[in-house]
């Protein structure tokens, strides 16, 4: 699949921002004023950012409106509206942390669900996709999940459930890696079923269409820097749960914290464009590319 | 709406017959020109005269080799070139349809074609990710999802000469490989021919129940028969003067000796 910065922002920074908005619903940490301010600013920053650049990909982002209509049916259209119902709860319950001092618990309980609900509803518009085995697994919302809260716990300043959820995290994203590198095999899809031509002997692709490349190719035949990315993975898993874990572990700095955070966003970022590149879309098979 | 129907009345689609297409890419160059004069968007090309040509198909030809295996009968069987048509399967269970997130996607009641309100459609393009087949493409000039209609515009158009109510594709290819018609109709001329020469659906672990069926290819070449003759003029075309005269006929004799 083709890594589309403009999706990878989104997920990224709206992973870790509505991860923010479930620790500040819940109470972690019990905030007021000026800090309950700032706290929330960054994480509607992360949320609301990562929602817009998610609008630049799309064709036509002046009818964006009309994906509100589905949700019976569309976990795009879900996402919209949990994103929304999540953001005006906790805008609510950080205006009455801010400005009244008032700590509406069930509002803020109410933005915290929904807040996880939103991620999760992320996940499912990639876990739903039978044509990409990659992401077809009940792992991947586990793992947009288990990323979002160790974010969350970690700009929330919650030391213990950082240390706890990022480990989690990296424990989920060696599984994702390890089951996805043999899911388009095991998914049963190949050049002999995509033609119906299998029992007839051994397919290979002899001529493409066009000379030229096409949407198709652009958009799902995605090869490079699978090269690397076994060094990425690393790189990658070490920004985002390795080098965290350690400068939580020193005594505590805002210099460390800072540290952590920018590794840590640093590592989910490659960690998203992996999970775009590595993705084969079962079409790239009539081309007999994957 | 993008729940799908639970019945359509008609199934309307094609057989693509593989062992028929010659892989002469009519149906491409007849479906391109109906559907950018006609219904919806114009299907755009980009560069199209420059080095990196590119351009929205709803309809593409791909070519395949096919190695049999060898059996005892067929040692050395001959590899066999299949020629592809790919374009929307019109699936009974259409992914592409569900994922939509405006409605823009949608399956009709009526005869079971999937189309696009392009309207409203946002050009998120995640149809076409939820697509297996390819049959989906974002153009890249009009920003929305295109793709096969089944030409909806011609096969109930009135304005058109009975004969020319069948998609361009059909009307056009010139070696009668494409075949359109009813599936919800067992007497149908689609659901006859689909059931006498097996027809067949691509990906079905996929999922999609495609309406359109493919009709898989018989076995042609029979050089490496073992047995018989390959044609009734073969004795007269015996080769002749297997022994090389004279000088010639030194050397090869010498050589052999050697």
């Amino acid at each position: 699949m083709h890594p589309a910065p403009s999706v990878i922002f989104f997920t990224v920074f709206s992973g870790i921002g509505f991860g923010l908005l479930t620790f500040l619903g819940l109470g972690f940490p019990a905030v007021t004023g000026f800090t309950a301010f700032a706290f929330f600013a960054i994480a509607f920053l992360a949320a609301v950012g990562g929602l817009i650049s998610s609008t630049f990909h799309l064709g036509h982002p002046e009818r964006a409106l009309k994906a509100f209509t589905q949700w019976r049916s569309s976990w795009l259209s879900r996402e919209g509206w949990c994103a929304v119902i999540a953001l005006i709860t906790m805008g609510l319950y950080g205006l009455g942390l801010v400005f009244f001092d008032q700590r509406w618990t069930l509002l803020g309980l109410v933005g915290s669900v929904f807040s996880v609900l939103t991620v999760f509803t992320t996940s499912m518009i990639y876990t739903q996709l039978k044509t990409i085995p990659r992401w077809n697994s009940p792992l991947t919302p586990v793992m947009f999940l288990s990323f979002s809260l160790a974010g969350g716990a970690l700009l929330s300043g919650q030391v213990t459930w950082a240390l706890l959820l990022l480990s989690i995290a990296a424990v989920v994203q060696v599984l994702l890696w390890a089951q996805g590198d043999g899911a388009l095999a095991g998914s049963g899809t190949t050049l002999a079923t995509a033609t119906g031509l299998g029992p007839r002997g051994s397919v290979k692709a002899f001529e493409p269409p066009h000379t030229g490349t096409n949407y198709l190719l652009r958009e799902f035949a995605f090869t490079v820097g699978r090269k690397h990315s076994q060094k990425l993975r690393l790189i990658s898993i070490g920004l985002m749960a390795g080098l965290p874990i350690v400068l939580l572990l020193l005594p505590f700095s805002h210099i460390f914290a800072a540290l952590a955070v920018a590794s840590h966003v640093a590592g989910v970022l490659a960690s998203r464009w992996l999970f775009f590149a590595e993705a084969e879309h079962v079409v790239g098979l009539y081309y007999g590319k994957r | 709406m993008t729940t799908l129907p639970e019945k359509t009345q008609k199934k309307l689609g094609l057989v693509i017959d593989l062992d028929t297409c010659v892989g002469c890419h009519a149906c491409v160059i007849s479906c391109k020109g109906w559907n950018t004069e006609n219904y919806g968007a114009a299907l755009s090309d980009t560069d199209a005269y420059g080095a990196n040509p590119s351009g929205t198909f709803l309809n593409r030809v791909h070519s395949y080799e096919v190695q049999p295996t060898p059996t005892s009968d067929q040692p050395a069987p001959e590899a066999q070139l299949i020629h592809f048509p790919k374009s929307c399967l019109h699936c009974e269970d259409a992914p592409c349809v569900t994922v939509c997130p405006t409605g823009a996607s949608y399956k009709r009641v009526e005869d079971g074609i999937v189309l696009v309100n392009e309207s409203d459609c946002i050009g998120c393009g995640l149809c076409a990710w939820a697509c297996p087949y390819g049959a989906r493409e974002m153009d890249a000039v009009e920003k929305v999802m295109k793709k096969c209609t089944l030409c909806v515009d011609r096969i109930y158009n009135e304005n058109l000469p009975e004969i020319d109510r069948e998609p361009a594709c059909v009307r056009t290819c010139p070696a009668g490989a494409r075949h359109f018609g009813d599936f919800a109709d067992p007497e149908s001329n689609v659901s006859k021919l689909s059931a006498e020469r097996g027809g067949m659906n691509l990906m079905p672990e996929q999922g999609t129940k495609p309406v359109n069926k493919y009709l898989p290819p018989r076995p042609k070449d029979t050089l490496s028969a073992p047995a018989g003759d390959i044609d009734i003029l073969a004795p007269y075309l015996e080769p002749v003067g297997q022994d090389a005269k004279g000088f010639l006929g030194w050397l090869d004799k010498t050589l052999e000796k050697l």
